[in-house]
C-alpha cells in the first residue's frame, strides 16, 4: 500500500477572478510516505502536524515551509495495540487525534487514551481500558477536560487533572445503543457537543444537564463521518458521512424571516429538555420550537457517488475527501 | 512468468478468488512431493495458468521464497494476479472518473428520446474521452520528470497505448454513438484526424514561429500538410505569405487562392442538401480541373501538386506520404477530395481500398489499423473482440460497451453462459477490481449495474475484502447492509466481533453483534463478562453493562448479566427490598442459566443475614425451593459432594434461609400494635 501525506496548495486569494471564482485547480507541493491508513490527522501548529495511523503509531511530521518538504518529526510507535505488544498484529488503530499546543491526546480501537507532549518521548499520561468498545473520536472540551466517543453510543468526558481512570461523566443516546463516530464542540458556547453516529444521525447535547441528548436530528442514510462547527460562525454547522452527501446546517437567525424551509430528505426530531433556560442566552442550537427557529439544511454536493470520509471548515472555505479518490475545495461557503 | 523455469522443476498451480497460485515442486521426478506448495492434487507435468494468458502473463506480481526443506534450493510460490493496470497510479484517476461518468449514465434518464438522448450519449462519451486525455497528460507529464529510465519506457508505454485508445473511442464516437450521417460525417472524420495525427505538430510550430516563412526549407510541406487536412484558411494564410514575397507567382497564387476559397465543403446546419453540395462540387470540381488542364500551375510545382491534391489525385496525394503518416488521414484526405458526400455504410470500401494503397505490400497492419478498420466496417462486435485481445484491461472494452449498450446498438449477444456480454466485460473489469485494496469500491457500483449475475459476483467478492481497520469493516457492511445481504453482514459482524473478543474488546464485541443482531454471539459475551465476575469477583467494563439499554433484550444471558448487574447495583445503594425481588425473579423466571444459580444464592446470603427481614415468607419458601433443586439436581454433579467449601456453602444457605423464615413468620404473624 502506497499511503502518503500531502500537502496541496489551494491556489492563492490573489488569483480570484471578477465574481470571486479561484482560478487554477489545488496542486501539489509536497508529500511523505505514511506507514498505513492514515486516520486523523490536525495541526498541532503552524509547521507541524499529528498524524494517527491504522497501525497504531501516532507520528508527528514538520512542514518546511523554506523548501517545500515534509519530513518525520516525532513518531510514538505502538501507541495503540492490543495485549500483547510484541506480536506483528498486535497494533490497534489509532482512531482520532486532537491537538492542543503542546499537548496532543489520541484514542484507539483498543479504548486506550494517550496524552502526549510534543517532544517529550514517552507518553505523559495513558489511561488503559478506558472504553471497552472502541473509541471513535476525542475533542477538547476544555484545556484539562476531554470528550469522547465510542462505539456503543456513550459521550464521556475525562477530567485529565485528576489521576483516576474513571470519566468524570458519561452520556448515552435513549434507546439503541448505536455507535457515535464523531463529536465537536462549540467554539464559543463550551456546553454545547454534537455527536453523529452510525445510523447518521446528529445529537445535540447540553453536557451541564441531563444525560440524553437536547434534540436529535435524522440526517443521513449512512455512517455520520465528521462533524464540525464552523469556527468563527458557530451557528454554521457541517456534516458528512458514507452516503456520499454533506450537508450544511444553518441556524443563523435571519433565516427565520424566509418563508421557505429548505430541507433535502430526513425529518427532523427534537426532545424538549427539561429544565427551563433563560431564553434569550441560548443558542439556535439548543431551542427546539421548530416554529421560530428554523433550520436551513443543504446538500453540497450535486451528484453524489462515494462516501465523503472527512471535511474541514476554516473561513470562507471548506474541504472535503471522497473515497472516489478526490479532494474538493469551496472557497466561497457563504456566497 | 520471470523466476519459473518449466524445464528445471514442474509447476503446479491453484485458483483462487483474485489470484493463482503457482508454485515449484519436483512433484513426478523423485516420486513425491518434497516442495512444501499447497498443491491439492496430483500436480500436472508442466502445466500453467491459462485463461487471459496474456493478462495472467503480464501480470505477475511477487514471489516469496519458500522454506528450503533440505532439498538442495529453495522453492518458491508465485502469486499470479489477474491484472496488473489498477496498480499503476497514474491510471488511478482514470479509474476513479470513468466510474463517476458510469455511473451518471446509468442513472440517467431513458425517457429522453431521440434527439436529445443522443446529445446526452454524445457528452458522455466525450466525458469518457476527456478524462483519457487528462490521464494522457498526467501520464507524459510523469514520463517526463522522473528520472528511472524504465519508469519512464513504462510511462511512455502507457501514454501510447491511452492515445490509441483515445483514437479509437473517438471513432466509436463518431461513427456509432453520433451516427454522423453523409456530410457532418465528413468534417467529424476530419476534426479527427486533426486531432489525432499530430506527429507534423513540431513542423508546423517551427516554419510558423520563423521569421520569414515562405523561405523555410519545410515551408511548402506546411502547406501540404494543411491542404491535405482540409485546413483551407491556414492554407491560404500562408500561400498569402508566399504570394507576397514572390510578386512573379501572384498570378497562380490568385487562382489557388480563389479555388482554395470556393471549395464546397458539408456544413453542419441544415443550410444545404446533399444534392445541393455535390451538384457545387461537381462544377468546383471541373473549374481545378480546367485550370489544371490549361498548365496554369505548371511553372511552380507545389502549387501543382496542391492542384492535383484538390482534384482528389490518388497518386498525388500518396505521395505525401510523410505527412500523413496513417493510411486513416489518407483516407480521410481521399474523401474529402473525391467523395464529400461519402455515406456511412461507404466507409468500409474506400478505408479497404486506402490501407491496401497506403501500406502497398510494404508493411502489414497492425492491431490498431485492424480494430479501426472494424470500425469503419460496423462492425461492433469485432472491434470489442479485437480489443479485448490486444489491451491488457478490462477497463476500455468494458465502458466502451456499456456505452453501445445504452445507445441501443448491441443486440443482446448471448454468449454461452448466458449473460450478454456488457455484463460479461463489466463483471471481468470489476472483478478486477476487487484485487485492489482500496478500488474494490468502485467495483461494488459495477455490480450493482450487472442484472444478471452482479450480485452473486459481489456476494463472493465482498467477503474477501481484507478488513484491516473498523472504519474499512464499517464501511463493507453498509454496502452489504444496503443491498440486503444478510448472510455476508452476519458473517463480516461475527469476524469482526470475533476478533474483539480475543483483543479482550468486549465492549467491541457486543457492539458488532448487536449490528448484526446475533442474539448467539451475544450469549457468548455474556457468558464471558460472567466467567469474569465468577473469577475475580467484580465486574469489568462496568460502562457497558451499565448502560446496554434495549440491547439488553437481544440475548437472554445478556438480559441476565444487565438485571444481575442492576441487583449489585441496587445493593449498593441499600435498597434491599428491590434488590431481593429482583434476585427472585432472575430465578424464578429461568432468566438465569443454571451454572449461576449457586452464585446468586450466595448473592442472597447477605441479604438474609441483614439486621431487618428483608425476604418475606413467600420469598423464602422460593428462595428454598430453588436451593433444593439445584442440590437435588444431577447426580453427576460430584462436585457438590467432593468439595468442602460447596458443601459448606449449602449448610449455610439452609441455615440462613430457616433463620429467616423464623424471623419473618414471626414478623408477618405480629398484629401491627402500638
Amino acid at each position: 500500500q502506497d499511503n502518503r501525506i500531502s500537502i496541496w496548495s489551494a491556489g492563492d486569494l490573489g488569483n480570484a477572478g471578477l465574481n470571486g471564482e479561484y482560478h487554477g485547480e489545488p496542486h501539489l507541493l509536497c508529500d511523505i510516505q505514511h506507514n498505513g491508513d492514515v486516520m486523523d490527522m490536525q495541526f498541532l501548529d503552524q509547521e507541524r502536524i499529528v498524524v494517527a495511523s491504522s497501525t497504531g503509531t501516532v507520528t508527528v511530521f514538520r512542514h518546511h515551509q523554506n523548501n517545500q518538504t515534509l519530513s518525520a518529526n516525532h513518531r510514538w510507535e505502538k501507541a495503540h495495540y492490543h495485549m500483547d505488544q510484541d506480536t506483528p498484529c498486535g497494533g490497534a488503530a489509532c482512531t482520532g487525534v486532537v491537538c492542543n499546543n503542546p499537548e496532543i491526546v489520541t484514542v484507539g480501537e483498543d479504548g486506550r487514551i494517550n496524552l502526549f507532549r510534543a517532544d517529550q518521548k514517552d507518553a505523559v499520561r495513558t489511561i488503559d481500558n478506558a472504553d471497552s468498545s472502541t473509541l471513535h473520536a476525542v475533542t477538547f472540551l476544555r484545556t484539562t477536560e476531554i470528550l469522547t466517543v465510542n462505539s456503543i453510543g456513550q459521550l464521556k468526558i475525562w477530567d485529565l487533572r485528576q489521576q483516576r481512570n474513571e470519566p468524570s461523566q458519561i452520556f448515552s443516546l435513549a434507546g439503541d445503543r448505536v455507535p457515535l463516530h464523531c463529536v465537536d464542540r462549540h467554539p464559543n458556547q463550551q456546553h454545547i457537543v454534537a455527536t453523529g453516529g452510525q445510523d447518521g444521525m446528529l445529537s445535540i447535547w447540553d453536557i451541564r444537564q441531563g444525560t440524553m441528548p437536547v434534540s436529535l436530528l435524522n440526517a443521513h442514510e449512512a455512517e455520520m463521518w465528521e462533524v464540525h462547527f464552523h469556527p468563527s460562525n458557530p451557528d454554521h454547522l457541517f456534516t458528512c458521512s458514507e452516503d456520499g452527501s454533506l450537508w450544511h446546517w444553518d441556524t443563523s437567525t435571519n433565516v427565520s424571516e424566509k418563508p421557505s424551509f429548505l430541507h433535502q430528505g430526513g425529518r427532523s426530531t427534537a426532545y424538549l429538555s427539561h429544565s427551563t433556560i433563560n431564553q434569550s442566552v441560548v443558542s439556535a442550537w439548543l431551542s427546539n420550537d421548530p416554529t421560530k427557529d428554523r433550520m436551513e439544511i443543504t446538500n453540497l454536493i450535486p451528484n453524489q457517488t462515494l462516501s465523503v470520509n472527512s471535511l474541514d471548515v476554516l473561513g470562507p472555505c471548506l474541504v472535503y475527501g471522497t473515497d472516489a479518490e478526490a479532494i474538493y475545495v469551496n472557497r466561497q461557503l457563504f456566497a | 512468468v520471470p523466476g519459473a523455469d518449466p524445464s528445471a522443476r514442474q509447476l503446479c498451480f491453484a485458483w483462487g478468488p483474485a489470484e493463482v497460485l503457482v508454485c515449484e515442486t519436483l512433484f513426478g521426478r523423485a516420486g513425491g512431493c518434497r516442495s512444501r506448495c499447497p498443491c491439492r492434487s496430483p500436480c500436472p507435468s508442466r502445466l500453467w495458468a491459462a485463461g487471459r494468458a496474456g493478462g495472467a502473463a503480464r501480470a505477475l506480481t511477487g514471489s516469496l521464497a519458500g522454506t528450503g526443506d533440505g532439498a538442495p534450493s529453495s522453492s518458491r510460490v508465485f502469486v499470479v494476479r489477474r491484472d496488473q493496470d489498477i496498480y499503476i497510479q497514474t491510471l488511478r484517476k482514470l479509474f476513479n472518473e470513468s466510474h463517476g461518468i458510469f455511473m451518471g449514465l446509468q442513472r440517467s434518464e431513458e425517457e429522453l428520446a431521440g434527439k436529445s438522448r443522443k446529445a446526452q450519449l454524445v457528452q458522455v462519451s466525450k466525458n469518457y474521452r476527456s478524462v483519457i486525455r487528462a490521464c494522457m497528460e498526467d501520464m507524459h507529464q510523469a514520463a517526463v520528470s522522473t528520472r528511472d529510465p524504465a519508469l519512464q519506457g513504462q510511462y511512455s508505454t502507457q501514454v501510447s497505448i491511452l492515445s490509441a485508445m483515445e483514437l479509437i473511442w473517438n471513432l466509436c464516437e463518431i461513427l456509432f454513438v453520433e451516427a454522423a450521417t453523409a456530410g457532418p460525417l465528413l468534417l467529424r472524420l476530419l476534426d479527427w484526424v486533426r486531432l489525432h495525427v499530430c506527429d507534423v505538430d513540431s513542423m508546423v510550430r517551427e516554419v510558423l514561429s520563423s521569421e520569414s516563412p515562405s523561405k523555410h526549407k519545410l515551408f511548402w510541406n506546411v502547406v501540404d500538410v494543411f491542404v491535405l487536412q482540409g485546413r483551407m484558411d491556414e492554407a491560404r494564410h500562408l500561400l498569402s505569405k508566399e504570394a507576397s514575397a514572390n510578386p512573379t507567382s501572384m498570378n497562380m497564387y490568385k487562382i489557388l487562392d480563389d479555388l482554395m476559397k470556393k471549395m464546397p465543403v458539408p456544413s453542419l446546419g441544415n443550410t444545404q442538401t446533399l444534392t445541393e453540395l455535390e451538384l457545387k462540387w461537381q462544377h468546383w470540381h471541373e473549374e481545378c480541373q480546367r485550370y489544371l488542364q490549361d498548365g496554369t500551375f505548371a511553372s511552380n510545382p507545389h502549387m501543382e501538386s496542391i492542384c492535383k491534391i484538390l482534384l482528389g489525385d490518388e497518386d498525388a496525394i500518396l505521395e505525401k506520404k510523410e505527412l500523413m503518416t496513417t493510411w486513416y488521414h489518407f483516407l480521410v484526405t481521399r474523401l474529402l477530395y473525391s467523395h464529400p458526400t461519402v455515406k456511412p455504410m461507404e466507409l468500409r470500401f474506400y478505408a479497404q481500398s486506402s490501407m491496401d494503397l497506403f501500406l502497398g505490400g510494404e508493411s502489414s497492419p497492425e492491431p490498431l489499423d485492424m480494430i479501426l478498420m472494424s470500425a469503419f466496417e460496423f462492425e461492433m462486435h469485432q472491434v470489442i473482440k479485437e480489443c479485448s485481445i490486444v489491451l491488457s484491461n478490462w477497463w476500455f472494452v468494458a465502458h466502451l460497451t456499456d456505452l453501445l449498450d445504452h445507445c441501443k446498438l448491441l443486440q443482446s449477444h448471448n454468449l454461452y453462459f448466458g449473460s450478454n456480454m456488457r455484463e460479461f466485460l463489466l463483471l471481468e473489469y470489476a472483478s478486477g477490481l476487487f484485487s485492489h485494496h482500496s478500488l474494490w469500491q468502485l467495483g461494488v457500483d459495477y455490480f450493482d449495474h450487472c442484472p444478471e449475475y452482479g450480485r452473486v459476483y459481489l456476494e463472493l467478492h465482498i467477503e474477501r475484502v481484507p478488513l484491516s481497520t473498523e472504519q474499512k469493516a464499517l464501511k463493507v457492511l453498509r454496502i452489504c447492509e444496503q443491498r440486503q445481504m444478510h448472510e455476508q453482514v452476519r458473517s463480516i459482524c461475527k469476524i469482526m466481533a470475533m476478533k474483539a473478543l480475543r483483543n479482550n474488546r468486549l465492549g467491541s464485541a457486543l457492539s458488532w453483534s448487536i449490528r448484526a443482531k446475533d442474539a448467539a454471539f451475544a450469549t457468548l459475551i455474556s457468558d464471558r463478562f460472567l466467567k469474569d465476575y465468577c473469577e475475580r469477583g467484580c465486574f469489568s467494563d462496568l460502562d457497558l453493562i451499565d448502560n446496554l439499554g434495549p440491547s439488553m433484550l437481544l440475548s437472554d444471558r445478556l438480559t441476565f448479566l444487565g438485571k444481575y448487574r442492576e441487583f449489585h447495583r441496587l445493593y449498593g445503594e441499600q435498597r434491599f427490598a428491590e434488590a431481593a425481588r429482583l434476585l427472585l425473579t432472575l430465578m424464578t423466571a429461568h432468566i438465569a442459566p443454571c451454572s449461576f444459580w449457586m452464585t446468586l444464592l450466595t448473592d442472597a446470603l447477605p441479604l438474609l443475614e441483614q439486621k431487618e427481614v428483608i425476604f418475606s415468607a413467600e420469598q423464602t419458601y422460593e428462595l428454598m425451593r430453588c436451593l433444593e433443586d439445584l442440590t437435588a439436581g444431577n447426580p453427576d454433579k460430584q462436585k457438590f459432594q467432593d468439595d468442602d467449601v460447596e458443601t459448606t456453602k449449602v449448610e449455610m444457605l439452609r441455615l440462613a434461609l430457616a433463620r429467616n423464615l423464623a424471623r419473618v413468620i414471626v414478623k408477618e404473624g405480629t398484629v401491627e400494635g402500638s
